[in-house]
This record gives structure tokens, sequence and C-alpha cells, in this order.
């Protein structure tokens, strides 16, 4: 660049024209790539097929009290247990104020099907599959790292940040539950 | 640090290629005439024999894929097909499988070595640095070269791994759910998986080049840890270290092998015999054996996500040791405290990878978290300190002085 070009360049505040073709062109470049870089990232979301998978229907006629069943959803087991009553009132009994993450059991349930709970059986650990019936609150316990959950599913104990999930659900009708 | 002497070749094809490419020049004075410190011992050798494993490693692996099929539902029986039907097919997967833990062993040996002798430090920090860039690809390479015979430990290996990402605020649900390409560890995991521990391998390959490089520029460090004063502290490396490595690598075959013929599954789990089901947990996972001091630190923490910054950084706070221990003396063989440590942090070491493989409950879980303690005091206290108050031994006036008094 000569002097003279410089010189006209210059308005008084040490900003060069320029300078502005150079933000523009590097901003615009900045954009393209990050436009461009998108595809080869989103790619590794789930696919359609994977997400087309993501509602199934359950029938719980046969699930008698005490019984737990487990089903496949997105390729993690969800468990549907059909609670006693000392599960329930247990599970209602607690304090909320003392759990990790608080949550009362009717938050967990659905009205008029408070014996039905049905989670996520993947551990907010690390994501184990707990065991049924097990533990000191007789609810799931998880063996790899020592998560103890309650009747109604809530973290009591261990490293686990956050109560076993419960997942968007409805009553079809009284035997029969739509996950997803 | 470059040879002095010129290349001459006498081959006028060798010497018509170097002339345009310089290709010839640059591995004899590599692997001919660099130089070395005259004192260099067995332990130098391990980063010959890291090159080795790397090799055996690409060689057997690029073969097991020709064999191997990636899919969920036919990858375990490929295996299978490898071990029972392909020709010779049981000898390269247990080369691989047992390759990846011989190779862990070579690596963490030269890393201690490292330690020892303050290879971190100035002018070396950037080789320490490019050489710990290798480790955490080897990780992340064996990793995923474990989910790929999709048993029941590679599964569930995978799981617990990929939700350790989970621990990260906001972002991390989302982020598990890319690496998984679905909602769990499923057939796009396991393809994607499949293609990185093809690629990563020769990632690695391209950071050991610079890894070389870099150790080729200052020169190798010493036992004794002072720098080379001229020609008559050095020796050719061939055929002085050409040598000794060949005596290192017929004693690491020989281990090797007698794993790989006669106990070939004793560093795996029988638990990787049972093909994945994605709805049953075995009862006791544990990582395979090179993750377990790192597992034990996350294990120790009773916070998820301090659990999962812990283990992390664990690895991480060694790229910051060349600033940490701020020594002059390089080799522990003058610094009486240090040496002492460094012992003891190879035990604290040894005692986190014992802790890992067993149940986080009761005494283990004590005897972890005490260990987890002593491996950040030691590199975060304790070296900075050291460093500074450490009445260190006078060191020899020069490499070739103190092995012609060793040998009077």
């Amino acid at each position: 660049m000569s002097t003279t070009d410089s010189k006209s360049d210059h308005h008084g505040d040490g900003v060069k024209r320029r300078d502005f073709l150079f933000v523009a062109a590097g901003g615009f470049g900045v954009v393209g790539a990050a436009a461009a870089v998108w595809p080869l990232i989103d790619n590794l979301n789930p696919s359609a097929d994977v997400l087309a998978l993501s509602t199934i229907e359950v029938d719980i006629s046969k699930v008698q009290v005490g019984q737990s069943i487990r089903v496949k959803w997105r390729g993690k087991p969800v468990f549907i247990r059909h609670r006693t009553e000392d599960e329930v009132a247990k599970a209602k009994a607690v304090d909320i104020a003392e759990l990790p993450d608080p949550q009362t059991d009717a938050e967990r349930t659905k009205p008029g099907h408070e014996a039905w709970l049905v989670m996520v059986g993947v551990c907010t650990h690390l994501g184990c599959i707990p065991l049924g019936e097990q533990g000191e609150f007789g609810g799931w316990f998880c063996p790899c790292h020592g998560s103890d959950y309650d009747t109604s599913g809530r973290i009591r104990k261990g490293p686990a940040p956050r109560n076993l999930e419960v997942p968007a659900y409805t009553f079809l009708d009284d035997t029969r539950v739509r996950i997803g | 640090m470059h040879s002095t002497r010129p290349f001459e070749p006498k081959n006028g094809f060798v010497k018509w290629f170097d002339r345009q490419l310089p290709l010839f020049s640059v591995l004899h004075g590599a692997l001919v005439t660099y130089p070395t410190p005259k004192n260099l011992n067995y332990w130098w050798s391990f980063g010959s024999l890291a090159g080795l494993m790397l090799g055996v490693q690409i060689i057997t692996g690029i073969i097991l894929a020709m064999h191997y099929t990636p899919h969920t539902s036919m990858a375990f029986a490929s295996v299978e097909h490898i071990m029972r039907d392909v020709n010779y097919g049981w000898l390269l997967r247990y080369v691989h499988s047992n390759g990846a833990s011989f190779f862990f062993i070579v690596v963490y040996i030269h890393i201690f070595r490292g330690l020892y002798y303050g290879s971190y430090k100035a002018p070396r920090e950037l080789l320490w640095m490019l050489g710990l860039v290798i480790y955490l690809l080897m990780m992340a390479t064996a990793f995923m070269g474990y989910v790929l015979p999709w048993g029941q430990m590679s599964f569930w290996g995978a799981t617990v791994i990929t939700n350790l990402f989970s621990a990260i605020p906001f972002i991390g649900s989302d982020l598990v759910t890319l690496l998984w390409g679905g909602f769990s560890v499923d057939n796009p995991t396991l393809n994607r998986f499949f293609s990185l521990h093809y690629l990563l391998p020769f990632v690695i390959a391209a950071v050991a080049i610079l890894h070389v490089w870099a150790l080729h520029i200052p020169g190798s460090n010493n036992p004794l840890g002072i720098d080379v004063k001229g020609p008559q502290d050095q020796i050719d490396f061939h055929p002085y270290h050409t040598a000794k490595d060949a005596f290192m690598v017929s004693l690491l075959l020989l281990c090797f092998f007698a794993v790989v013929f006669f106990a070939p599954n004793t560093l795996g789990h029988p638990d990787n015999y049972i093909q994945a089901d994605p709805l049953v947990t075995p009862p006791h996972i544990v990582p395979e054996w090179y993750y377990l001091p790192f597992y034990a630190i996350l294990r120790s923490i009773p916070d998820k996500l301090m659990g999962v910054i812990a283990m992390f950084s664990a690895i991480l706070i060694l790229f910051a040791l060349p600033w940490l221990d701020k020594s002059k003396v390089r080799s522990g063989t003058f610094r009486p405290l240090f040496k002492q440590f460094f012992w003891l942090l190879v035990v604290c070491v040894i005692v986190l990878g014992v802790v890992g493989a067993k149940p986080a409950e009761g005494i283990w879980l004590i005897v972890g978290r005490i260990a987890t303690a002593y491996y950040f005091f030691h590199f975060l206290i304790l070296l900075p300190i050291l460093s500074r108050v450490e009445k260190t031994r006078p060191l020899p006036e020069s490499i070739s002085q103190a092995v012609l008094a060793k040998h009077a």
C-alpha cells in the first residue's frame, strides 16, 4: 500500500475504508463457515427413523398389584409398577423437604391412577439400570455406583442428582398407557 | 538436536531422490546419526516400544476391520466369526485387544520415566504436552474400540462414559443425545464409534511424529538431567540405541505373546462375552484396567458434576506440570525429597487403580478419597513447595565425567 493511499483512506479516527472490507469479508466468511459446519454436526443428532419410534402403547391389564413390567421405549427401559398400598403410603409419607430433588408422590403419578408408577428405568447418575424392590427405601437400587431410590422413584441416597425421570404418558383407558 | 554429520548417500537413486525431497536425509538424521546422551538407561527405550505398539495396533486393526460388521444386530456375531472362522482371526483379535493393554503399559512406564527424570521441564514442555495429547487420544480410541464387540461391558461402559457428559450444566443432556445419535447407546452410536476408532490411530501417528520432531530439537533428556556439553557426551542413535531398543523389543514381545497365547482374556472382562442387552445392567461395571485410577477419582467425589470435573482435571493437571514444578534440577536422582514423593505418587496411582476395580463402598471409598486427595495435593501443592524449599544434591560437571567416574 502506498503512502498516498493510506493518507486518503484516513478519516481522522484511525479507521480506514479497507478495515471495513476486512471486517465485512471476514464476517461473511465466518457466517458461511458456520452455516457449512452445521450439517456436519446436526447429522449426528437422532435421525427421523429414530425419532419416529418415540411413542409406544402398553397394555397393563395383566400387571397385578406388587408386580412390575419393563418395556423398551427409545432404546431405554421404562418401568411400569403397580404399587402396593403400603408402597404408596410410604411414598406419600415422606417429608419432601428432606429430599435431594423435592417432588411429591402426586407430582410423579396421574390422578386416579396413584397406584401406577411409570418412569424411565435409567439411573440419573451415569445411566445404569436400577434393580427393583431393593435398597434401603424399598424402591430401586443402582448397582453401578450405589444410588438408592424410594418407592416413588425419588433419589434418596447416593451420587445420582435427580429422581428417576417420569416420561410424558397418558392413560388411554384403565388398561392402556401411551408413553411418549 | 540435529546431527552434525551430513548425509552422504552413495546410491544414485537415493542421491537423485534426496536432492528433490530430502526424505532419506531426514530419516538418516533421525534414526542413524541422531546424537543421544551416552548415559541413557533402559527406561529410555519405552518411546520406541510405544511406537512399535502403535504400529501393531494399526496393522491388526486394519485387518480386523475387514472382517467386522459395525451393526448392533451383527457386531457381536462378527467378532465370534473372527474368533472361530477367519484364518488366524483369533490371533489377530487377541493381539489387538491385548495390544491395547500393552500399549498402555508401555506408555504408563514412559510417562512415569518422564515424571521421575523431569523430562517435562524446559526446554521440553511442548514435547511433554504433545505426549499428553497422544495419551488423551489413546484413551478415546481405546474406549471406542472396546465398544465395538458389542458385549455387555461394551454397551454399559459406553453408556456410563457418555453419560459423564450429561453432568455438564444446561447443555449436558442435549450433548449426550448428539453423541449417541438417539436416546440411548444404539446402532448410530456403534457406527460413529467404529468410524472414529478407525480414524484416531492415524491422528495419534501424526501427533507422534510431532512428538518425535519436538524431541529432536532439544534432544533427549537423560538420567542425570543435565544438558549435553559437547560431542564427548553423546553417541549415535545407530547402532547403540537401535541395538538397545531391539533388546527391549524382544523382552516386550516375550511378555506380550506370553499373554496373547496363554492368558488372552486375563485383562478382559468375562461379561463382554455376553451380547449387549440394553435392558439389563451387569451387577458390577468396571472399565478397562487402564482407566481404573481415573474411574476411582470419579467415584470418590459424591457429587456428579464435581466427580466428572475431578476426573478430567486429573489428566489436564499434567499439562501444567512444567510450571508447577519449578525446580531447576530435572532428574529425581539429585532431589532426595522429590524422589520419595515420586514413589508415593506411583503407589497412590496403583492404589487408585485397585480402588477403581472394587465396588464404591465401605473401606474402598475411604481409601479412594485419601488417594484422590493425595493425587491433587502432590501436583498442586507439594511440587510447587518442594521445588522452592528442597535442597538438591550437587550435579555432576558433565555427562561424560559422571559416566567415566562410575566406570573408573
